[in-house]
């Protein structure tokens, strides 16, 4: 046993414990951190494996906004979480018989090719994972990048637009009707003879 | 023993069989479902990144990439419709979402 497949291990043991609190935790703060131990294992095992660019965006992007986006709705929502867990009876049995239903197939499926899998594809010494995968992005995916960014676009306005309140004491200018203004409505210039300054004339004499 | 392409696949298969058992255990919690779906996603993007280094093909990468960026908004989107549904009904409950029922 080399040490990756011993490193492995234990982040997969740690990786389904917490994606297993996640889905069982009582509180919603408590799945939420539990989903942020889940992500950073699973960005580790990625490093295992030389994607490190992808496990970084993970840690970074994933866990640091959207997680803490999470984390920020969850506290911020004073939610009860009595009365969720009803009907629970119900679904228990399914839902356990189906997830271990799948849980089967797919192992008996990769399991058939356990000892005869390939061996990671040969790697040079001088590879560099975010270069490559950031030249392939910029070159043969550009478009897809591109679509990527109008996604992120899109969701932004949806979410700032579905959240977005109305107020009645909202005081805001309105900036076509600042445009249309013109100086002669704002200022008006009047025409004054100038004034003699007499006062000071007469404390020079005494 | 090394590290095998095996090892990573049934990770992925454990995770999203989580996912989809989460779906099933919380089934009113909307906070949680919208944590199973980033599970579900999570799960696909281990085997894009598995088949990806032992291919030797970045294009599986390069998918993550897109698959993280739409699961962002699609998080930040269904948080958004949470907080809404949290200020107009005080619970999330999702059997309480029966408005368009006829």
């Amino acid at each position: 046993m080399t040490f990756d497949t011993v490193l492995f291990y234990i982040l997969a043991l740690v990786l389904v414990v917490a994606a297993f609190r996640v889905i069982t935790a009582t509180s919603p703060v408590t799945g939420v951190l539990h989903l942020i131990l889940t992500f950073f294992t699973a960005s580790m095992m990625w490093m295992l494996i030389q994607a490190e660019f992808l496990a970084l965006v993970l840690v970074l992007v994933y866990v640091g906004a959207v997680m803490v986006l999470f984390l920020f709705v969850v506290m911020m929502l004073d939610m009860r979480t009595e009365g969720l867990k009803e009907g629970l009876r119900v679904y228990l049995p399914l839902g356990l018989g189906i997830g271990i239903v799948m849980v089967l197939e797919m192992a008996f499926v990769v399991l058939r090719s356990w000892g005869d899998a390939p061996p990671p594809a040969p790697v040079a010494d001088d590879f560099d994972n975010t270069l490559a995968l950031g030249t392939v992005m910029y070159t043969d995916y550009v478009y897809a990048v591109e679509i990527g960014g109008l996604v992120l676009l899109v969701g932004m306005i949806a979410a700032i637009a579905l959240t977005m309140r109305k107020r009645a004491d909202y005081k805001r200018t309105s900036p076509s009707r600042q445009v249309r203004v013109r100086a002669a409505d704002r200022v008006r210039l009047v025409s004054m003879p100038a004034q003699v300054e007499a006062a000071s004339k007469e404390g020079e004499e005494k | 023993m090394t590290l095998g392409l095996t090892h990573y696949l049934i990770v992925g298969a454990i995770l999203f069989a989580m996912g989809v058992f989460g779906f099933f255990l919380n089934r009113r919690n909307l906070i949680v479902l919208l944590m199973s779906i980033e599970l579900i996603l999570l799960a696909a993007n281990m085997n894009f990144v598995a088949f990806s280094t032992w291919s030797g093909d970045l294009a599986g990468q390069v998918f993550v990439f897109f698959v993280l960026t739409v699961a962002a908004a699609e998080a930040a989107i269904g948080l958004a419709i949470l907080v809404l549904l949290f200020r107009n009904l005080s619970t999330i409950n999702v059997d309480k979402l029966d408005q368009l029922k006829g």
